[in-house]
């Protein structure tokens, strides 16, 4: 039998279910993994060691009595330290939310453990979820396993590397501008980011509430649509989540794509793609025309526009849900000395403006507040029409693209990022260049529509790259279907890194 | 509208989100958000009017019966804050007047 890290979720539910392993040895198994590489790769913030053998041991007990939980009686599952989870610090890995312990989790992390799910651990992930490397992470970067001065993209870095090293065999991330999909095809893994409002929001801490969307990362679109399957659906505690009913997804995966119309956008795979992800991308359209697919033209003319307005949007929510970050409540709190640091005399005026302000300027990292900043400046008097109105006009106009693509093509194909893993450090100092990372996911989030990257090829110094498919609203069935078809007839996500 | 952003507007803007930069942010921040300004103007080549603005994720009327449902404990609440009184149940700040 190969490894037990080896197994895919379905595969090790399976085993468990079957009585051929033990959910404690599989979490052993996962454990053992972290010690040996995670020095490394710091895929993870947290490893809960202790908990997920006590509730190991506990599942293996009930399943020997006859009592299987559910459909992940006993798989590890790793979180982005976005999510909440009752008892486990959770801390967007950021010094502002240093040893915060939620008293509750969220409602994904509810359904993982109602499902028979063993949290195996917190990933790392760029502060807030901002950023698109983890090189944003107060506690440091993660590393490519396939290449250890690269990034493995971000933000949802960390989920992505424990996947792609076999440190967990799913994870759950979050997406606001691909930080789903952008880490999933750098890695070599399934990531998929869900129609808006498929996943309940609650309990994720928030960076951009029109944007952001839960999703689950995996190595095959079957572990993928099976983790969507556990954690989609209605929730009352977010009034984003969407009554419509959660499809099998699995079901769906028949291997058959024949005459299914899948869209191009020539006009928008021009300028900046690096010549190795265009050759991946275009064998892999072959693989799909030769299960019978049908490949046609679609035109996406505003995407050029989906960064300038997704960096106008996303910042001008980020700056007003993180302004709950005042030093009161919970995480960090400037400490009474620095207060007047400067000698402005200012401290013996307003102490508590003073500790609002020297707690957020010393607890947020400098990507974090470049965005409050852009945030709000956007969203300031004089400003507002110009930038954030307009961009949300804009925001319309690329809906319209979606919305007329989609009458042409059930599925539109394009590369998941224009360059494979850059480097760690390479494009610390430019923001802009770090931004242009997401060029191919954003629209996504800002139409609100649904989309997976699913590993398409190396590149010559073999690093991964990924082919995303987008579809319409509440499609994810059509996306997995497709991705599942693909993945039968190559084996891109049956390398492993070099460890 | 120019892109160019002032020492001052930096100022204003950080005072607004309760951000007490050093003296490098906000020389960094002055020439990034600069740059970045200059990157999204891009978007005021394209003919707006008429169009209707995308304000949120998704356009459904959201409502539910108003059934209050159990608060968190209060010392739940205040576990996590830097500075409490959790026998009076109140989280503790600095001083907010003179």
């Amino acid at each position: 039998m190969s490894e037990v890290t080896d197994l895919t979720v379905a595969g090790l539910a399976a085993r468990i279910a079957a009585g051929e392993v033990r959910a404690w040895d599989a979490a052993h198994a996962c454990l053992d993994r972290i010690r040996l590489h995670d020095a490394r790769l710091h895929a993870f913030h947290t490893v809960a060691t202790e908990q997920a053998l006590e509730r190991a041991g506990a599942l293996d007990a009930a399943r020997e009595r006859g009592d299987v939980t559910g459909l992940l009686h006993g798989v590890p599952i790793a979180l982005k330290d976005n999510l909440c989870t009752r008892g486990i610090e959770t801390t967007a890995s950021s010094r502002i939310l240093e040893g915060f312990v939620p008293p509750y989790n969220a409602t994904v992390v509810d359904c993982l453990e109602a499902a028979g799910a063993v949290i195996i651990g917190k990933t790392n992930l760029d502060e807030f979820a901002m950023g698109s490397s983890t090189e944003n992470s107060a506690y440091g970067p993660s590393r490519n396993p396939w290449a250890h001065d690269r990034t493995p993209g971000g933000s949802s870095g960390g989920s992505a590397v424990a996947v792609a090293a076999r440190m967990s065999p799913g994870a759950l991330g979050s997406d606001t501008g691909g930080s789903i999909r952008q880490p999933a095809a750098l890695t070599g893994v399934v990531g998929l980011k869900p129609t808006y409002g498929r996943v309940s929001r609650y309990g994720l801490l928030a960076f951009a509430s029109s944007l952001d969307q839960i999703g689950p990362f995996g190595r095959t679109a079957e572990d993928v649509a099976l983790l969507l399957e556990i954690i989609a659906g209605a929730d009352a505690r977010d009034a984003t989540s969407a009554p419509e009913p959660v499809p099998p997804y699995r079901a769906a995966l028949t291997g058959n794509v024949k005459g299914l119309r899948i869209g191009i956008p020539h006009d928008v795979l021009h300028e900046g793609v690096d010549g190795a992800v265009l050759a991946a991308f275009n064998a892999s359209i072959d693989v799909l025309r030769g299960r019978g697919a049908q490949i046609v033209d679609v035109t996406l003319p505003h995407t050029k526009y989906g960064i300038p307005i997704y960096y106008l949007i996303a910042t001008a929510e980020a700056s007003s849900n993180l302004a709950r970050y005042d030093g009161v409540r919970y995480g960090y709190r400037a400490r009474a000395e620095n207060a007047g640091r400067e000698g402005d005399g200012r401290s013996e005026d307003r102490p508590l403006q003073v500790m609002y302000e020297r707690t957020r300027d010393e607890g947020f990292g400098t990507e974090v507040k470049r965005r409050i900043m852009l945030g709000t400046y956007v969203l300031s008097h004089g400003y507002y029409d110009a930038y954030y109105l307009k961009a949300q006009q804009v925001r319309t106009l690329l809906r319209q693209d979606y919305d007329e693509a989609f009458r042409a093509a059930e599925v539109i194909a394009m590369p998941t990022t224009p360059t494979p893993a850059f480097k760690l450090g390479e494009k610390t100092d430019d923001p802009l260049q770090m931004y242009l990372a997401d060029i191919f996911t954003v629209s996504a989030n800002l139409v609100g529509v649904p989309a997976i990257s699913v590993p398409c090829g190396f590149s010559p110094d073999r690093l991964p790259l990924g082919m995303q498919l987008t579809g319409p609203m509440f499609d994810e069935a059509t996306l997995l279907r497709a991705a599942d078809a693909f993945q039968r007839d190559t084996d891109h996500h049956l390398q492993s890194p070099p460890l | 509208m120019s892109a160019s952003l002032s020492r001052e507007d930096v100022l204003r803007v950080a005072e607004l989100a309760h951000l007490d930069l050093t003296a490098d942010e906000v020389e960094l921040f002055t020439r990034q958000l600069a740059g970045i300004l200059e990157y999204v103007e891009q978007i005021r080549e394209l003919n707006t009017s008429g169009v209707a603005p995308t304000t949120q994720g998704m356009n459904r009327p959201v409502e539910r019966d108003d059934v209050p449902l159990a608060p968190l404990e209060r010392s739940q609440a205040l576990a996590n804050a830097p500075d409490a009184a959790p026998e009076s149940g109140l989280f503790k700040v600095p001083r907010v007047m003179g």
